[in-house]
């Protein structure tokens, strides 16, 4: 008898610890099932590129430079796109010297899905949207630096499509373009530039660049066309 | 009472002055018939009235950042390099004109050379076109030379530089269609921007600038 019980000690002990292992990693399995949190959403990222600063003052605007109300655009629409739930990356908080490749090396590290570049103008009227003219590319595991925009242009022609909806939706004149623009040449995320000209729409000046009203109504469809962009983004 | 000598001297010097006077004046009658002989103002050369042919500018438009064909009538030399320089410099006396669309200062003389090379290939390793000379019909180089005031003085801002880039882009292809390739030198250096924006050390397509109907560049 003591040999009987002496061999159920010792391979019957071990089985039932197995066992027991095994009904804690099935009812572990089931909780944890049953309570997984949400799959994190994949973060949505707006890089602001205030144009010029420091040295480089841009156009003489008519009480103003442009690096000065880039900079006032950058910071409003900051709060704007933080405000719905976008995260902001922007090149410049001061009126600091950043070069191209600097605006660039940012914006990619950001791994945005939205770069806007951002101008003003005294010349033209209503909203200018550029993308880059450079002839869309197949996306390389390395792309050239100066041509990085190419795989995105087509994705950079859709944003200028809904950034131009929302827009002429808030009642603002736009026109678009294609343009040769170094820091957003390099790029590899959906870039545009945008640059804000007064609204002489049917000749007489509707509202100039330093009119709160218009700087509003700009910044306002502009996050709301990047709000946008982000229920597209989404979507499979 | 003055002495007898003195009176002779004193004639004497004045006859002397006026005989050193009048030999002055002889001299410089000389001189200056010498110097009317040598300035020959006839015209040594026929003046070469160049026959007026029709050329056709894109002409830019900040309002609706657009570029419209116009055509113009000028007397155009025969060859290509100073036609294509004749031509925008015609393009640059519009933007210059009181009232103009795209008003940008500087005039014809914005433009201080245009040289027409043999264009690169774009594609990697084909090199074959270097070899041809500048007169042959392949593909040519433009390589146009603006002048530091114009750059200077030119509006800044992504609309208006790019609408100036473009237009001398199809402005060269519409004339010299074997124009293919643009590349700008400011005072005969190579420039990052034009005044800010855009971007004058990369090749040009004059292709790209040719409008479409109901399309912007």
């Amino acid at each position: 008898m003591r040999w009987i019980k002496a061999i159920l000690e010792q391979h019957l002990r071990p089985l039932a610890v197995a066992a027991c292992f095994a009904c804690f990693a099935v009812a572990g399995g089931v909780v944890t099932a049953a309570q997984a949190p949400p799959a994190p959403q994949a973060r949505f990222v707006v890089v602001l590129d205030a144009a010029h600063g420091g040295d480089d003052p841009g156009g003489h605007l008519d009480t103003q430079a442009e690096k000065a109300y880039t900079l006032a655009l950058s910071v409003k629409l900051r709060s704007l796109l933080n405000a719905r739930g976008i995260q902001v990356v922007t090149t410049r908080e001061s009126d600091a010297n950043v070069d191209a490749n600097r605006r660039s090396e940012i914006a990619n590290h950001a791994n945005a899905q939205a770069c806007l570049s951002l101008h003003a103008s005294q010349t033209g009227t209503g909203v200018h949207l550029f993308a880059s003219s450079l002839a869309p590319a197949a996306p390389t595991r390395l792309p050239a630096w100066k041509t990085g925009q190419s795989a995105w242009v087509t994705r950079s022609l859709a944003m200028a499509g809904i950034l131009n909806s929302a827009l002429q939706h808030a009642g603002v004149s736009v026109t678009l373009g294609r343009t040769a623009l170094p820091a957003v040449d390099s790029m590899t995320c959906p870039a545009i530039a945008i640059e804000i000209a007064p609204d002489h729409a049917g000749g007489a000046t509707k509202a100039g660049l330093d009119d709160p009203g218009y700087q509003a109504r700009v910044a306002e469809a502009l996050a709301a066309a990047m709000l946008e962009w982000k229920t597209e983004a989404r979507q499979p | 009472m003055i002495a007898r000598h003195q009176t002779i001297l004193f004639g004497v010097l004045l006859a002397a002055s006026i005989a050193m006077g009048g030999v002055l004046w002889q001299l410089r009658e000389r001189a200056h018939q010498r110097l009317l002989q040598g300035e020959d103002s006839a015209p040594t050369q026929a003046p070469q009235v160049a026959p007026a042919e029709q050329a056709t500018l894109l002409v830019a438009n900040d309002a609706d950042n657009s570029l419209l064909s116009q055509v113009q009538t000028l007397p155009l030399p025969q060859d290509q390099g100073a036609r294509a320089r004749l031509i925008l410099g015609k393009l640059m006396d519009l933007y210059a004109a009181p009232n103009a669309a795209h008003p940008v200062s500087g005039g014809a003389s914005s433009i201080a050379q245009v040289f027409l090379l043999p264009a690169p290939s774009l594609a990697a390793g084909a090199g074959a076109s270097q070899a041809k000379s500048p007169d042959a019909s392949g593909p040519q180089l433009a390589v146009v030379n603006l002048t530091g005031s114009f750059a200077s003085s030119h509006p800044s801002g992504l609309e208006a530089e790019t609408l100036t880039v473009l237009s001398i882009c199809g402005t060269l292809h519409a004339n010299l269609p074997h124009v293919t390739q643009v590349r700008f030198l400011v005072d005969g250096q190579q420039r990052p921007t034009l005044a800010g924006h855009a971007d004058l050390t990369r090749t040009y397509l004059a292709t790209d600038a040719v409008p479409t109907e109901g399309v912007h560049p």
